[in-house]
């Protein structure tokens, strides 16, 4: 049996109770994503985008799924103390899938912004969430994208209305939390209208150790002049699976800054599809991984410049130890009217074994004939000659391969516009680097 | 001091050192000249420690202690120091932290307790004026975007931090100005004391005229071939190194 028959059956089975469970906003699209899913199956490593990670066998085990919305216990306050020193934010928990309502954060947002469950408000606003949901994150074309669809009953919605400026940082922590092995999909759609500004952080932990396969969409729609600052940090452990497909429009001078730091995971992999669609729009997508043992880490991106006068710089570094297996693959596409296209795409890596192993594939893709573009992508070792310097000053060997890990990522790191974000991430990766950092600090859930 | 025995050693299967016998003792300042590629960086990386060299053939003692058993880390914790010819420039790494990681290793070697922060950086501010360091490079990566000169004043800047034993300067005086060599020149002089030591790698007299040598030993194809007093140091700037070549030649068939 192929492993996406028996997402088949169950989807054939369960949909009943899976739409009685969700939004009809959200049902909507549901068999529609379900006949898309069906026509592609599970891509296999022959399909260009996901040629670094073997996505059949990811859903070949037996995996829960919490159809009818069944409540899981779980207070995050008592047990998350996992904050960012000096950063103040307004702080969300998603759990699992579900947006967790009981506890919202005390301070006020600016009047008019939605922070709130994707479920509730698709039941609330309808008219809402039609007009924006599944529409950039296109179920043809993806399957992990389409089986999400047919499965997302929840997860977390954000609208910020024209002009409003949302000073403090939105911060979501989604916690793994099950008895059993589960498969979480997860849903996130944001809003920014005209000249709206907003930052995030994104944090994903696992409070049980249990296997999680988790796929997440991400599609977030930045109107002219929005400004948009969205950090993802993954810190779960070696049995966590993770898919999770961004999709990020922008109109007219518009800005996004992307920041994706993997620090623990076991499989991942990320996809980002930006489009610039309005002239003078500009993007700053970085990546950062620290991953040794088994970790695997796949990032896939893809720029569409489709306007003049647009921006986009990319910066993937990874520092692999151990078996740990890195992939980053980066298509950069300018279309024939993105004229004045000024692009810069980059991935450097450091492996500190033999055993390794990195592929690395910036693509540049141009059909405009007045653009300014480079990529290029690098795989390294350590450097020997500072090595010894560093030695000879009596640094040993091991303080001396950990400095130079440490400044070979802080160049992505200080990409972060959130300052107190860049100070807590240094400390973070420092600790990483050491080895002290198996679960992240103070923190009682990250097992 | 230092006392080397039959020093060979060989670099991708060729041999470099055959044979090197040099004793330094406490006090002393030592030169070492000699024609390019008579093994002269090769003897500093080889006491150093640089793990791109293999020791064929016998011995080095420093300070009582088997200097080529020792990790390159602890030979630099026990006091001795090696002044690159070509400083390696560390991006990311701030002259701070680096220095901070070095100063506090040897301090833990010392069954030292860490320098406190602003201890430390007292420390740092008093052995810059040593050798005329502009603040700002202290707050840069190591080394990097240094010019030639800023980089050999690091390395006594790093010296003075460190305060060892047994100094090695190769080359130090290459690529800088009569006024930067000066100021190297005053930096070792000041730190010079009867317990400390100096190997100065070099191919000019006029260095010498500043830190001056007790004696002067001429390198050539991997042995120390000629020793003499820092006279020695003029005669090869006036005539050259052919005759001390043919001397050597006739004495060795190879």
């Amino acid at each position: 049996m192929n492993s996406e028959q028996q997402y088949i059956d169950l989807y054939n089975e369960a949909s009943g109770m899976l739409k009685r469970h969700a939004a009809e906003a959200l049902n909507a699209v549901r068999d529609r994503a379900f006949a898309d899913f069906k026509a592609q199956g599970f891509p296999t490593r022959k399909v260009e985008r996901y040629k670094y990670t073997d996505i059949p066998a990811l859903f070949a085990p037996d995996y829960g799924l919490n159809l009818n919305r069944l409540e899981i216990p779980l207070n995050p306050y008592d047990t998350f103390k996992c904050d960012v020193p000096n950063l103040s934010t307004s702080l969300y928990f998603v759990v699992n899938d579900s947006f967790y309502n009981k506890m919202l954060p005390q301070a006020g947002l600016p009047e008019g912004v939605i922070v709130d469950s994707l479920g509730h408000v698709a039941t609330q606003k309808p008219g809402l969430i039609a007009e924006y949901y599944a529409r950039i994150a296109d179920t043809r074309e993806d399957a992990v994208t389409a089986l999400n669809t047919m499965f997302a009953q929840d997860g977390l919605f954000v609208y910020v209305p024209k002009h409003v400026k949302i000073d403090r940082a939105i911060q979501v922590i989604n916690i793994l939390r099950a008895d059993v092995d589960l498969m979480v999909n997860r849903r996130v759609l944001i809003v920014m209208e005209q000249g709206a500004e907003a930052k995030f952080l994104f944090c994903d932990h696992a409070a049980d150790n249990r296997k999680f396969l988790s796929t997440q969409v991400i599609e977030a729609y930045v109107a002219e002049n929005a400004s948009l600052e969205l950090n993802c940090l993954e810190e779960t452990h070696l049995k966590n699976t993770r898919l999770s497909n961004v999709y990020i429009e922008q109109q007219a001078n518009s800005r996004v800054n992307h920041n994706v730091i993997t620090l623990h995971n076991g499989v991942t992999r990320n996809r980002l599809d930006l489009v610039l669609k309005g002239e003078g729009a500009e993007c700053h997508c970085n990546g950062c991984v620290v991953a040794d043992k088994e970790q695997h880490v796949d990032n896939n991106t893809l720029i569409d410049h489709q306007a003049p006068h647009c921006t986009s710089n990319e910066l993937y570094k990874y520092v692999l130890d151990d078996n740990a297996v890195g992939a980053f693959a980066g298509r950069v596409l300018v279309r024939q009217e993105a004229q004045k296209t000024i692009s810069q795409e980059t991935n450097q890596n450091l492996c500190a074994t033999k055993t390794a192993h990195m592929y690395t594939q910036p693509m540049l893709e141009i059909y405009a004939d007045d653009v300014k573009c480079a990529h290029g992508s690098t795989v390294g070792q350590l450097n020997d000659a500072a090595m010894f310097y560093m030695q000879q000053r009596g640094i040993s060997k091991k303080e001396a391969k950990l400095l130079l890990e440490f400044a070979f990522i802080n160049e992505v790191i200080d990409k972060m516009e959130l300052e107190p974000l860049r100070d807590r991430l240094h400390h973070l990766v420092e600790k990483r680097f050491r080895g002290e950092l198996d679960k992240c600090e103070g923190c009682d859930l990250c097992k | 001091m230092l006392e080397v025995r039959n020093l060979h050693a060989e670099i991708a299967g060729k041999e470099i050192l055959r044979g090197i016998d040099l004793t330094v003792n406490d006090g002393e300042i030592h030169a070492i000249m000699g024609p390019n590629g008579s093994g002269k960086s090769t003897l500093s990386a080889v006491l150093t420690g640089n793990p791109l060299y293999t020791v064929t053939e016998g011995e080095a003692v420093f300070n009582g202690q088997n200097l080529l058993e020792m990790k390159p880390e602890d030979r630099a914790r026990a006091g001795l120091f090696l002044s690159f010819q070509y400083p390696v420039e560390i991006p990311g790494v701030s002259m701070t932290n680096f220095m901070r990681a070095a100063i506090n290793a040897k301090r833990e070697y010392e069954g030292r307790e860490p320098l406190n922060a602003a201890d430390f950086l007292k420390l740092m501010r008093e052995k810059r004026k040593l050798v005329d360091l502009d603040s700002k490079l202290a707050h840069r990566s190591v080394n990097e975007g240094f010019s030639g000169g800023e980089k050999k004043r690091n390395e006594i800047f790093q010296m003075a931090m460190l305060e060892p034993t047994l100094s090695i300067l190769d080359e130090t005086d290459s690529g800088l100005d009569v006024d930067a060599m000066r100021i190297v020149a005053d930096g070792v002089n000041k730190m010079h004391t009867a317990k400390t030591s100096a190997i100065v790698i070099t191919h000019y007299e006029r260095l010498l005229d500043m830190i001056k040598p007790n004696l002067v030993h001429v390198l050539y194809k991997g042995r120390i071939v000629k020793t003499s007093g820092p006279e020695l140091a003029k005669e090869i700037e006036q005539h050259g190194y052919d005759w001390i070549k043919e001397e050597a030649d006739a004495r060795y068939d190879d």
